[in-house]
């Protein structure tokens, strides 16, 4: 690292691997009730694991952004954050509203608004609080020296994401309505703004890691973003083909998310390039190894498998079955999880001074967690597919479906158990490098 | 070849059309399409009840509506017409876990009062012109 105040990054990351190691325990728990084993069902009933699970996911994602946020634009702009110690309290105020939302929701103190189910009046402090971020952010750009395409699409990617959170605090007395808007919070955050976010972290990396030039890093950024904005806005559409507004959406919503893909090809064709056309080799193999794998599986998970039902004669038959849930689980995770798993593993031997370039560990965190997720991915799958055939297509009953359908949660909860052994494999990593100390400052290793 | 600033032409040129027509497309179902296809004049006080019961119990942590929630319990889409008004009163009175087929729901216990708000809601949502959603078995058996 180049300035200390890019140390606060080190603190987001470390609340980011606590929380995913949260959401994968509450994963478990919903795994086994579909199984059959709902235990804790008196203490921890499906909706409040299942809250739990996604907000985590949200909350941890998030953290890992603004990380990633704090260590990029200092370095970008060639100036301290302007505020490092607002940056320490806004971390722990968004800890504190993330803990008391988790506890609330063992309360039976929520919104049911699936991914929105924070209450209202906790929306506030969130909002106060991402104010803050984006003023540090925005106020160290402002300041500094320079203002670089990369950390200019990071910031508006950050910015928008704020913007699109307030659609989503609205009260509707109209269900559809209130589906209509939900869906300008959830679809344009992670099929839209953060593509933006992901985008100019990758780019950071690939300048970082493999050496080419900036100029042409940058523009390839513009026509992903593009790709991105052009199909994912309209793409919207997908989510509305049947909560109660017009068929237009059927053509409008098919057409341009059979699109979003390409957005999605663009970044894996990107790096993969930009790799292939660096002549010299970063010597951190495994930042490498998360860049490369989330290009290419943020392709698959939410390009392909999105694409599979995106279709609205698809969609008509999978809108709301286990087959969301197999699309869901590896595009979150090979776009948006693997995204800030690559920055961590890129700036924790800058933020620390200690090399742990290419370790056992850190290869079989790498190998166990994504082998993991393919698992779990096609057991979601094979019983979204069978749920489909059974309940929509012969009308056998939901509960009927769901005995069935047991056995593939067993595969499910086995390929889960190697992804949380790679996260664990990670996490031990994690710890190995120590805190972050101004020793490192100046000591990374450049291209 | 594509330069750097055709390519930022293209991403602020991209954004700004299709996000115009998304805004204009949005007007148009939310003036034209919602009070025909949700029955604008069907949303009573009642129904309104219902979905404040339906949110603040996060029904949709376990169930679906439109299709959208979570998939461990059935659609509830059509739940009123498949049920019927005791069935679905019954479920959600009762102070034991529904457990159809070992399947466990919260025992909410609702009152009677609030039980016919959330079946007015289901009515009501059941109603809704949702393009064909949720399709009819096709496969005879």
């Amino acid at each position: 690292m180049k300035y200390q105040s890019q140390k606060v990054a080190y603190w987001f990351f470390a609340a980011a691997m606590l929380l995913l190691s949260l959401q994968i325990v509450y994963g478990f728990i919903m795994g086994f009730a579909h199984m059959g084993y709902d235990g804790l069902h008196s203490v921890i009933p499906f909706n409040t694991a299942r809250a739990v699970h996604t907000n985590l996911l949200v909350v941890w994602l998030l953290l890992g952004f603004m990380g990633a946020a704090y260590y990029i634009i200092p370095e970008e702009a060639q100036q301290e954050l302007v505020n490092v110690k607002l940056a320490y309290i806004q971390l722990i105020s968004f800890l504190l509203v993330g803990v008391v939302a988790i506890v609330g929701y063992h309360l039976n103190y929520w919104e049911g608004r699936k991914f929105l189910e924070i209450p209202r009046p906790l929306d506030w402090l969130v909002v106060v609080n991402v104010l803050t971020f984006l003023g540090i952010i925005l106020a160290t750009l402002y300041k500094g020296k320079k203002r670089t395409t990369t950390s200019m699409v990071l910031a508006m990617g950050l910015v928008f994401a704020a913007l699109l959170y307030l659609p989503g605090m609205v009260w509707f007395d109209n269900q559809t309505m209130d589906s209509f808007f939900r869906w300008w919070v959830v679809h344009l955050w992670v099929e839209g703004v953060w593509e933006l976010i992901m985008g100019g972290i990758l780019a950071f990396l690939l300048i970082k890691l493999t050496g080419v030039d900036r100029e042409v890093i940058e523009k390839w950024l513009y026509v992903i973003v593009g790709l991105t904005f052009l199909s994912g806005i309209l793409g919207t559409g997908h989510h509305y083909y049947y909560i109660g507004v017009g068929k237009i959406w059927l053509i409008i919503g098919g057409i341009f998310s059979m699109m979003e893909p390409l957005a999605f090809l663009a970044m894996a064709l990107f790096a993969v390039a930009m790799y292939r056309k660096g002549e010299k080799r970063h010597p951190n193999k495994l930042a490498l190894y998360w860049t490369l794998g989330t290009a290419v599986l943020s392709f698959v998970g939410a390009g392909l498998l999105g694409m599979a039902h995106t279709l609205p004669q698809v969609n008509m038959y999978t809108h709301g079955t286990l087959v969301t849930a197999m699309h869901g689980h590896l595009a979150f995770w090979g776009a948006y999880g693997m995204i800030v798993f690559s920055f961590i593993t890129f700036a924790l031997p800058n933020l620390t001074g200690r090399k742990l370039y290419d370790t056992v560990n850190g290869q079989l965190a790498f190998w166990l967690s994504n082998i993991g997720m393919l698992g779990m991915t096609a057991a979601f799958g094979v019983a979204g597919v069978a749920q489909v055939y059974l309940e929509r297509k012969t009308g056998l009953e939901f509960g009927a479906v769901q005995q069935e359908i047991e056995v593939h949660f067993l595969v499910l909860v086995l390929n889960a158990t190697m992804f949380a052994t790679g996260i664990t494999f990670y996490i031990i990593e994690f710890f190995r490098y120590g805190r972050p100390n101004n020793e490192a400052i100046g000591v990374e290793e450049t291209l | 070849m594509l330069s750097k600033s055709q390519a930022r032409t293209f991403f602020l040129g991209g954004t700004i059309v299709t996000f115009a027509i998304f805004l204009g497309l949005s007007w148009n179902s939310l003036s034209n399409d919602v009070p025909k296809q949700t029955n604008l004049q069907n949303l009573t006080e009642q129904v309104v009840r219902g979905k404040h019961l339906w949110e603040s119990n996060n029904c949709m942590g376990c169930h679906t509506i439109f299709g959208e929630g979570a998939y461990y319990a059935p659609e509830l889409t059509k739940v009123f017409e498949r049920r019927g008004e005791g069935y679905i009163k019954a479920a959600l009175m009762t102070q034991t876990p529904w457990a159809p087929r070992g399947r466990k729901m919260v025992a909410y216990g609702f009152s009677d009062a609030e039980a016919t708000d959330l079946v007015a809601f289901f009515k009501w949502v059941g109603e809704v012109d949702l393009n064909g959603f949720p399709p009819k078995p096709d496969v005879s058996r």
